[in-house]
Protein backbone atom coordinates (compact mmCIF):
# COMPACT_ATOMS: atom_id res chain seq x y z
CA UNK A 1 0.00 0.00 0.00
CA UNK A 2 1.87 3.20 -1.27
CA UNK A 3 0.64 6.14 1.28
CA UNK A 4 1.47 9.43 -0.02
CA UNK A 5 0.98 12.97 1.82
CA UNK A 6 1.28 15.94 0.21
CA UNK A 7 2.66 19.04 2.58
CA UNK A 8 4.63 18.81 5.53
CA UNK A 9 2.93 21.06 8.35
CA UNK A 10 1.25 20.18 11.31
CA UNK A 11 -1.32 17.99 10.06
CA UNK A 12 0.91 16.13 7.24
CA UNK A 13 3.74 15.83 9.70
CA UNK A 14 1.44 14.47 12.77
CA UNK A 15 -0.42 12.52 10.21
CA UNK A 16 3.27 10.59 8.77
CA UNK A 17 4.26 9.88 12.47
CA UNK A 18 1.39 8.49 14.10
CA UNK A 19 0.64 5.88 10.97
CA UNK A 20 4.32 5.78 10.31
CA UNK A 21 4.33 3.86 13.92
CA UNK A 22 0.73 1.92 13.26
CA UNK A 23 2.28 0.65 10.56
CA UNK A 24 5.79 -0.47 11.59
CA UNK A 25 5.48 -4.00 10.56
CA UNK A 26 4.27 -3.13 7.46
CA UNK A 27 7.07 -0.74 6.55
CA UNK A 28 9.50 -3.34 7.67
CA UNK A 29 7.76 -5.83 5.82
CA UNK A 30 7.50 -3.69 2.68
CA UNK A 31 3.86 -3.84 2.63
CA UNK A 32 3.68 -0.58 3.30
CA UNK A 33 5.02 2.47 2.32
CA UNK A 34 4.87 6.29 3.42
CA UNK A 35 6.04 9.28 1.22
CA UNK A 36 5.70 12.93 2.54
CA UNK A 37 6.22 15.69 -0.60
CA UNK A 38 7.10 19.37 1.25
CA UNK A 39 7.88 22.85 -0.02
CA UNK A 40 10.26 22.95 2.48
CA UNK A 41 13.00 21.00 4.39
CA UNK A 42 11.94 23.20 7.26
CA UNK A 43 9.30 22.87 9.73
CA UNK A 44 7.80 26.30 11.06
CA UNK A 45 5.62 26.36 14.34
CA UNK A 46 3.55 29.08 13.01
CA UNK A 47 1.48 30.04 16.24
CA UNK A 48 4.43 31.43 17.47
CA UNK A 49 4.20 34.54 14.86
CA UNK A 50 1.55 35.88 17.07
CA UNK A 51 4.51 36.11 19.77
CA UNK A 52 7.03 37.53 16.95
CA UNK A 53 4.39 40.16 16.03
CA UNK A 54 5.26 41.40 19.83
CA UNK A 55 8.43 40.67 20.49
CA UNK A 56 7.75 38.23 23.14
CA UNK A 57 9.69 35.67 20.49
CA UNK A 58 12.34 35.55 17.86
CA UNK A 59 11.71 33.68 14.57
CA UNK A 60 14.86 31.53 14.83
CA UNK A 61 12.65 30.17 18.40
CA UNK A 62 9.82 28.92 15.35
CA UNK A 63 12.43 26.29 13.26
CA UNK A 64 13.29 23.01 12.98
CA UNK A 65 14.31 20.79 10.51
CA UNK A 66 11.41 18.55 8.81
CA UNK A 67 13.34 15.55 8.37
CA UNK A 68 14.62 15.45 11.54
CA UNK A 69 10.80 15.65 13.22
CA UNK A 70 10.04 12.46 11.33
CA UNK A 71 9.92 8.76 11.86
CA UNK A 72 12.90 6.68 10.19
CA UNK A 73 9.95 5.01 7.80
CA UNK A 74 8.88 8.14 6.13
CA UNK A 75 10.37 8.98 2.71
CA UNK A 76 10.70 12.81 2.77
CA UNK A 77 11.29 14.93 -0.17
CA UNK A 78 11.65 18.90 -0.67
CA UNK A 79 9.42 18.04 -4.32
CA UNK A 80 6.06 20.35 -4.09
CA UNK A 81 3.32 18.89 -6.23
CA UNK A 82 2.03 20.77 -9.11
CA UNK A 83 -0.24 18.38 -10.97
CA UNK A 84 -2.85 16.53 -9.22
CA UNK A 85 -4.11 13.22 -11.38
CA UNK A 86 -6.86 11.83 -9.27
CA UNK A 87 -8.69 9.70 -11.67
CA UNK A 88 -4.78 7.94 -12.36
CA UNK A 89 -3.81 8.13 -8.46
CA UNK A 90 -0.77 9.62 -9.52
CA UNK A 91 0.71 13.65 -8.68
CA UNK A 92 3.92 15.58 -10.73
CA UNK A 93 5.99 17.51 -8.84
CA UNK A 94 7.76 20.54 -9.71
CA UNK A 95 11.13 18.49 -10.14
CA UNK A 96 9.26 16.57 -12.51
CA UNK A 97 8.73 13.58 -10.78
CA UNK A 98 5.71 11.21 -10.78
CA UNK A 99 4.90 9.47 -7.86
CA UNK A 100 1.84 7.07 -7.87
CA UNK A 101 -0.33 5.91 -5.30
CA UNK A 102 -3.04 3.79 -3.14
CA UNK A 103 -4.12 6.81 -0.66
CA UNK A 104 -3.10 10.25 -0.53
CA UNK A 105 -3.45 12.71 1.62
CA UNK A 106 -3.15 16.19 1.01
CA UNK A 107 -2.34 18.75 3.60
CA UNK A 108 -0.96 22.08 1.67
CA UNK A 109 -2.78 24.78 4.18
CA UNK A 110 -3.51 28.18 3.39
CA UNK A 111 -2.43 31.44 2.86
CA UNK A 112 -3.48 35.19 3.53
CA UNK A 113 -4.66 36.67 0.29
CA UNK A 114 -4.36 40.87 1.79
CA UNK A 115 -4.44 41.87 -2.36
CA UNK A 116 -7.85 40.91 -2.74
CA UNK A 117 -9.29 44.15 -0.92
CA UNK A 118 -7.98 47.30 -2.48
CA UNK A 119 -5.09 49.15 -0.45
CA UNK A 120 -5.14 46.05 2.21
CA UNK A 121 -1.37 44.83 1.78
CA UNK A 122 0.66 48.52 0.80
CA UNK A 123 -0.78 49.76 4.47
CA UNK A 124 -1.73 47.06 6.65
CA UNK A 125 0.85 45.30 9.32
CA UNK A 126 0.07 41.57 9.43
CA UNK A 127 1.44 38.88 11.30
CA UNK A 128 1.23 35.31 9.22
CA UNK A 129 4.78 35.14 7.71
CA UNK A 130 8.12 35.83 9.23
CA UNK A 131 8.65 38.79 7.35
CA UNK A 132 5.49 40.31 8.04
CA UNK A 133 5.46 39.46 11.82
CA UNK A 134 8.80 41.01 12.03
CA UNK A 135 7.78 43.99 10.09
CA UNK A 136 5.01 44.70 12.39
CA UNK A 137 7.09 44.34 15.46
CA UNK A 138 9.51 47.19 14.04
CA UNK A 139 6.55 49.27 13.60
CA UNK A 140 4.95 48.76 16.92
CA UNK A 141 8.41 50.09 18.53
CA UNK A 142 8.70 52.94 16.26
CA UNK A 143 4.85 54.10 17.35
CA UNK A 144 4.65 56.88 20.15
CA UNK A 145 1.05 57.19 19.94
CA UNK A 146 -2.48 57.30 17.69
CA UNK A 147 -5.31 55.15 16.94
CA UNK A 148 -4.51 51.95 16.22
CA UNK A 149 -7.07 49.48 14.32
CA UNK A 150 -7.17 45.84 14.76
CA UNK A 151 -9.22 44.52 11.65
CA UNK A 152 -10.28 41.37 10.69
CA UNK A 153 -11.29 39.23 7.10
CA UNK A 154 -12.94 35.90 6.88
CA UNK A 155 -12.48 33.06 6.43
CA UNK A 156 -8.83 33.15 9.01
CA UNK A 157 -6.58 30.99 10.40
CA UNK A 158 -6.67 30.70 14.03
CA UNK A 159 -10.34 31.96 15.61
CA UNK A 160 -8.32 33.49 18.77
CA UNK A 161 -5.85 35.43 16.88
CA UNK A 162 -8.05 38.80 16.31
CA UNK A 163 -8.35 38.85 20.31
CA UNK A 164 -5.15 37.45 21.44
CA UNK A 165 -3.22 40.23 19.30
CA UNK A 166 -5.78 42.93 20.68
CA UNK A 167 -5.34 42.10 24.43
CA UNK A 168 -1.71 41.82 23.81
CA UNK A 169 -1.41 45.02 22.51
CA UNK A 170 -3.09 46.33 25.18
CA UNK A 171 -0.20 45.00 27.54
CA UNK A 172 2.23 46.10 24.78
CA UNK A 173 1.43 49.49 25.25
CA UNK A 174 0.60 49.30 28.97
CA UNK A 175 4.78 48.05 29.16
CA UNK A 176 5.82 50.66 27.26
CA UNK A 177 4.00 53.18 29.19
CA UNK A 178 2.36 54.63 26.50
CA UNK A 179 -1.05 53.07 27.07
CA UNK A 180 -2.87 56.79 26.85
CA UNK A 181 -1.71 57.84 24.16
CA UNK A 182 -3.08 55.23 22.23
CA UNK A 183 -6.45 54.27 21.18
CA UNK A 184 -6.97 50.84 20.35
CA UNK A 185 -9.80 50.40 18.26
CA UNK A 186 -11.16 46.43 16.97
CA UNK A 187 -13.14 45.53 14.09
CA UNK A 188 -15.00 42.08 13.53
CA UNK A 189 -17.38 40.75 10.83
CA UNK A 190 -20.23 39.34 12.55
CA UNK A 191 -22.39 41.05 15.08
CA UNK A 192 -20.37 40.35 18.42
CA UNK A 193 -16.40 40.58 19.13
CA UNK A 194 -15.94 37.19 18.50
CA UNK A 195 -17.42 34.42 16.72
CA UNK A 196 -18.07 32.02 19.36
CA UNK A 197 -20.49 33.57 21.86
CA UNK A 198 -19.69 32.39 25.27
CA UNK A 199 -16.07 33.62 24.05
CA UNK A 200 -17.92 36.88 22.71
CA UNK A 201 -19.96 37.04 26.62
CA UNK A 202 -16.17 37.16 27.91
CA UNK A 203 -14.33 39.10 25.36
CA UNK A 204 -16.77 42.37 25.10
CA UNK A 205 -16.55 43.22 28.93
CA UNK A 206 -12.60 42.89 29.02
CA UNK A 207 -12.48 45.58 26.17
CA UNK A 208 -15.24 47.80 27.70
CA UNK A 209 -13.13 47.10 31.29
CA UNK A 210 -9.56 48.13 29.32
CA UNK A 211 -10.80 50.83 27.32
CA UNK A 212 -10.69 49.13 23.53
CA UNK A 213 -13.66 50.26 21.62
CA UNK A 214 -14.98 48.20 18.74
CA UNK A 215 -17.70 47.81 15.86
CA UNK A 216 -19.02 44.91 15.04
CA UNK A 217 -20.67 43.66 11.45
CA UNK A 218 -17.58 45.40 9.91
CA UNK A 219 -16.33 43.56 6.81
CA UNK A 220 -13.10 45.43 5.10
CA UNK A 221 -14.02 46.60 1.85
CA UNK A 222 -10.84 49.22 0.89
CA UNK A 223 -8.08 51.21 2.48
CA UNK A 224 -7.92 54.77 1.91
CA UNK A 225 -3.98 54.61 2.93
CA UNK A 226 -3.68 58.27 1.77
CA UNK A 227 -6.14 59.66 4.12
CA UNK A 228 -5.72 56.77 6.35
CA UNK A 229 -9.28 55.61 6.41
CA UNK A 230 -10.61 51.76 6.53
CA UNK A 231 -13.70 51.41 4.72
CA UNK A 232 -16.14 48.73 5.06
CA UNK A 233 -18.93 46.64 2.76
CA UNK A 234 -21.67 47.96 5.51
CA UNK A 235 -20.93 51.27 4.60
CA UNK A 236 -18.72 52.63 7.50
CA UNK A 237 -15.65 53.65 8.15
CA UNK A 238 -12.72 54.12 10.59
CA UNK A 239 -9.65 56.04 10.35
CA UNK A 240 -6.19 55.15 11.60
CA UNK A 241 -2.85 55.54 12.43
CA UNK A 242 -1.96 52.00 12.66
CA UNK A 243 -3.68 49.18 10.99
CA UNK A 244 -3.32 45.90 11.76
CA UNK A 245 -4.87 43.11 9.46
CA UNK A 246 -5.85 39.89 9.88
CA UNK A 247 -6.29 39.32 6.15
CA UNK A 248 -9.04 36.33 4.99
CA UNK A 249 -7.45 33.57 4.02
CA UNK A 250 -7.53 31.45 1.12
CA UNK A 251 -6.14 27.85 0.51
CA UNK A 252 -3.09 27.05 -1.69
CA UNK A 253 -2.46 28.20 -5.48
CA UNK A 254 -2.02 24.55 -6.59
CA UNK A 255 -5.67 23.44 -5.07
CA UNK A 256 -7.31 26.13 -7.31
CA UNK A 257 -4.91 25.41 -10.49
CA UNK A 258 -5.94 21.23 -10.06
CA UNK A 259 -9.66 22.39 -10.01
CA UNK A 260 -9.87 20.71 -6.67
CA UNK A 261 -11.87 23.22 -5.09
CA UNK A 262 -13.03 26.46 -4.93
CA UNK A 263 -10.73 29.29 -3.68
CA UNK A 264 -8.21 26.57 -2.42
CA UNK A 265 -10.71 24.33 -0.19
CA UNK A 266 -11.24 20.57 -0.85
CA UNK A 267 -15.02 19.88 -0.46
CA UNK A 268 -14.76 16.91 2.38
CA UNK A 269 -16.80 14.88 4.45
CA UNK A 270 -16.95 16.31 7.83
CA UNK A 271 -16.56 12.82 9.37
CA UNK A 272 -14.63 10.86 7.42
CA UNK A 273 -12.78 13.56 5.99
CA UNK A 274 -12.38 12.14 2.22
CA UNK A 275 -12.56 14.29 -0.16
CA UNK A 276 -15.83 14.27 -1.33
CA UNK A 277 -16.61 11.35 -4.25
CA UNK A 278 -12.93 9.60 -3.46
CA UNK A 279 -12.67 7.20 -1.14
CA UNK A 280 -8.96 7.24 -1.53
CA UNK A 281 -8.25 10.79 -0.44
CA UNK A 282 -7.86 12.51 2.21
CA UNK A 283 -7.86 16.11 3.08
CA UNK A 284 -7.10 17.96 6.59
CA UNK A 285 -5.73 20.72 8.06
CA UNK A 286 -6.90 24.77 6.42
CA UNK A 287 -6.68 22.67 3.28
CA UNK A 288 -10.86 21.37 4.03
CA UNK A 289 -13.87 23.06 2.86
CA UNK A 290 -15.36 22.20 6.28
CA UNK A 291 -17.21 25.42 8.47
CA UNK A 292 -14.85 24.74 11.25
CA UNK A 293 -12.11 26.74 12.94
CA UNK A 294 -8.64 26.80 10.35
CA UNK A 295 -6.45 25.66 13.82
CA UNK A 296 -3.24 23.75 14.47
CA UNK A 297 -5.30 21.92 16.82
CA UNK A 298 -7.65 20.82 14.35
CA UNK A 299 -5.39 19.33 12.15
CA UNK A 300 -3.89 17.47 14.67
CA UNK A 301 -6.87 15.68 16.05
CA UNK A 302 -8.13 15.30 12.02
CA UNK A 303 -4.61 13.58 11.35
CA UNK A 304 -4.99 11.55 14.08
CA UNK A 305 -8.46 9.84 13.34
CA UNK A 306 -6.91 9.97 9.78
CA UNK A 307 -3.78 8.01 10.66
CA UNK A 308 -6.19 5.51 12.78
CA UNK A 309 -8.29 5.30 9.47
CA UNK A 310 -5.24 4.66 7.10
CA UNK A 311 -3.49 1.94 9.35
CA UNK A 312 -6.96 0.23 9.76
CA UNK A 313 -7.93 0.13 5.87
CA UNK A 314 -4.12 -1.73 5.36
CA UNK A 315 -4.68 -3.85 7.97
CA UNK A 316 -8.39 -4.89 7.54
CA UNK A 317 -9.56 -3.36 4.54
CA UNK A 318 -12.00 -0.63 6.27
CA UNK A 319 -12.02 2.39 8.30
CA UNK A 320 -12.95 2.24 11.79
CA UNK A 321 -13.67 6.07 13.23
CA UNK A 322 -15.29 9.46 12.53
CA UNK A 323 -13.51 12.90 13.06
CA UNK A 324 -15.78 14.20 15.53
CA UNK A 325 -15.12 17.37 14.96
CA UNK A 326 -13.15 18.57 17.94
CA UNK A 327 -10.68 21.57 18.66
CA UNK A 328 -8.99 23.32 21.50
CA UNK A 329 -8.25 26.58 21.07
CA UNK A 330 -5.89 28.70 23.62
CA UNK A 331 -6.93 32.08 24.10
CA UNK A 332 -4.16 34.36 25.30
CA UNK A 333 -5.68 37.35 27.31
CA UNK A 334 -3.06 39.72 27.76
CA UNK A 335 0.72 38.98 28.13
CA UNK A 336 0.18 37.21 31.57
CA UNK A 337 -3.19 35.48 31.41
CA UNK A 338 -5.16 32.59 29.37
CA UNK A 339 -8.01 30.41 29.03
CA UNK A 340 -8.88 28.00 26.25
CA UNK A 341 -12.35 26.90 24.37
CA UNK A 342 -12.76 23.36 23.49
CA UNK A 343 -15.57 22.13 21.16
CA UNK A 344 -16.91 19.51 18.41
CA UNK A 345 -19.74 19.39 15.99
CA UNK A 346 -22.17 18.15 19.12
CA UNK A 347 -20.80 20.36 22.10
CA UNK A 348 -20.51 24.20 22.02
CA UNK A 349 -17.36 25.49 24.14
CA UNK A 350 -17.82 27.35 27.61
CA UNK A 351 -14.50 29.24 28.18
CA UNK A 352 -14.07 30.02 31.83
CA UNK A 353 -11.85 33.10 33.19
CA UNK A 354 -8.05 33.53 32.20
CA UNK A 355 -5.52 32.51 34.66
CA UNK A 356 -2.01 32.72 34.42
CA UNK A 357 -1.79 29.30 34.95
CA UNK A 358 -3.37 28.69 31.42
CA UNK A 359 -0.64 31.41 30.25
CA UNK A 360 2.01 29.20 31.37
CA UNK A 361 0.51 26.09 29.99
CA UNK A 362 0.71 27.07 26.83
CA UNK A 363 4.07 29.03 27.12
CA UNK A 364 4.91 25.45 27.64
CA UNK A 365 2.72 24.13 25.07
CA UNK A 366 5.30 26.18 22.46
CA UNK A 367 7.84 24.09 23.05
CA UNK A 368 5.65 21.00 23.62
CA UNK A 369 4.40 21.34 20.39
CA UNK A 370 7.23 19.53 18.70
CA UNK A 371 7.03 16.51 20.84
CA UNK A 372 3.26 16.88 19.35
CA UNK A 373 3.88 17.38 15.47
CA UNK A 374 6.20 13.91 16.08
CA UNK A 375 3.04 12.14 17.49
CA UNK A 376 4.50 11.93 20.70
CA UNK A 377 1.93 14.09 22.91
CA UNK B 1 -34.43 32.61 -12.00
CA UNK B 2 -31.09 30.88 -11.01
CA UNK B 3 -30.23 27.25 -10.49
CA UNK B 4 -30.39 25.48 -7.72
CA UNK B 5 -28.94 27.10 -4.63
CA UNK B 6 -25.41 26.60 -3.63
CA UNK B 7 -26.06 24.64 0.05
CA UNK B 8 -23.27 26.12 3.35
CA UNK B 9 -23.94 23.63 5.51
CA UNK B 10 -22.88 24.91 8.95
CA UNK B 11 -25.16 22.04 10.79
CA UNK B 12 -23.53 21.69 14.23
CA UNK B 13 -20.81 23.89 13.44
CA UNK B 14 -19.66 26.66 16.60
CA UNK B 15 -16.51 28.27 14.91
CA UNK B 16 -16.26 30.32 12.81
CA UNK B 17 -20.56 29.73 12.89
CA UNK B 18 -22.87 29.76 10.25
CA UNK B 19 -22.96 33.76 9.45
CA UNK B 20 -18.81 33.73 9.18
CA UNK B 21 -19.27 30.95 6.42
CA UNK B 22 -22.14 33.02 4.74
CA UNK B 23 -20.09 35.83 4.49
CA UNK B 24 -16.81 33.73 3.17
CA UNK B 25 -19.14 32.33 0.86
CA UNK B 26 -20.72 35.65 -0.38
CA UNK B 27 -17.46 36.94 -1.58
CA UNK B 28 -17.04 34.00 -3.86
CA UNK B 29 -20.22 34.49 -5.02
CA UNK B 30 -21.26 35.89 -8.30
CA UNK B 31 -23.71 38.63 -8.37
CA UNK B 32 -27.41 37.58 -8.58
CA UNK B 33 -26.52 33.86 -7.34
CA UNK B 34 -28.43 32.27 -4.50
CA UNK B 35 -27.00 30.77 -1.29
CA UNK B 36 -28.82 28.36 1.03
CA UNK B 37 -27.45 28.31 4.85
CA UNK B 38 -28.45 25.44 6.66
CA UNK B 39 -27.67 26.43 10.26
CA UNK B 40 -28.74 24.64 14.04
CA UNK B 41 -28.32 27.98 15.48
CA UNK B 42 -31.15 29.73 16.22
CA UNK B 43 -29.24 33.11 16.68
CA UNK B 44 -28.99 33.10 12.82
CA UNK B 45 -32.55 33.80 11.81
CA UNK B 46 -31.99 37.10 13.12
CA UNK B 47 -27.96 37.85 12.78
CA UNK B 48 -28.09 36.53 8.94
CA UNK B 49 -30.69 38.92 7.95
CA UNK B 50 -29.59 41.17 9.84
CA UNK B 51 -25.80 41.49 7.73
CA UNK B 52 -27.88 40.88 4.77
CA UNK B 53 -29.55 44.11 4.88
CA UNK B 54 -26.86 46.04 6.52
CA UNK B 55 -24.99 45.21 2.83
CA UNK B 56 -27.81 45.57 0.86
CA UNK B 57 -28.24 41.81 -0.61
CA UNK B 58 -31.26 39.83 -0.14
CA UNK B 59 -32.64 37.29 2.01
CA UNK B 60 -34.78 35.16 -0.53
CA UNK B 61 -36.37 33.16 2.54
CA UNK B 62 -36.11 31.85 6.14
CA UNK B 63 -37.64 29.23 7.55
CA UNK B 64 -37.57 25.97 9.93
CA UNK B 65 -37.66 22.09 8.89
CA UNK B 66 -36.93 19.65 11.77
CA UNK B 67 -34.88 21.95 13.82
CA UNK B 68 -32.49 23.11 10.96
CA UNK B 69 -33.00 26.93 9.66
CA UNK B 70 -32.94 26.96 5.98
CA UNK B 71 -32.21 30.51 4.85
CA UNK B 72 -31.85 31.52 1.30
CA UNK B 73 -30.20 34.88 0.12
CA UNK B 74 -28.92 36.35 -3.42
CA UNK B 75 -25.70 38.13 -3.80
CA UNK B 76 -27.42 41.93 -5.08
CA UNK B 77 -23.77 43.54 -5.61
Amino acid sequence: MRILIIGGGMGGTILGNNLARRLKGELKAGKAKITMLSASDQHMYQPGLLYVAVGQMTPDQLYRDQRGLLEPGIDFEVDPVEEFDLDNNRVKTKAGKTHEYDILAIATGSRIVPENIPGLAEHAETFYTEETAVKMFKRLREFEGGKVVITVGVPHKCPMAPLEITFMLNDYFKERGIRDKVQLHYTYPIGRTHSLENVAKWATPEFDRLGITYETLFNMKEVDGANKVLKSEEGTETDYDLLIAIPAHKGMEVIEKNNLGQSGWIPTDRHRLNMEGRDDVFVLGDTTNLPISKAGSTAHFEAEAIAENIASMVKIGVPVRDYDGKVFCFIEAGKDRATYAMFNYQNPPDPKPPTKAVHWFKMAYNQLYWASARGLL
Amino acid sequence: MSDEPKVIDARNTFCPGPLMELIAQMKQAEVGEELELLSTDKGSVEDVPEWINKVGHEVVSNEEKDGVWHIRVRKLK
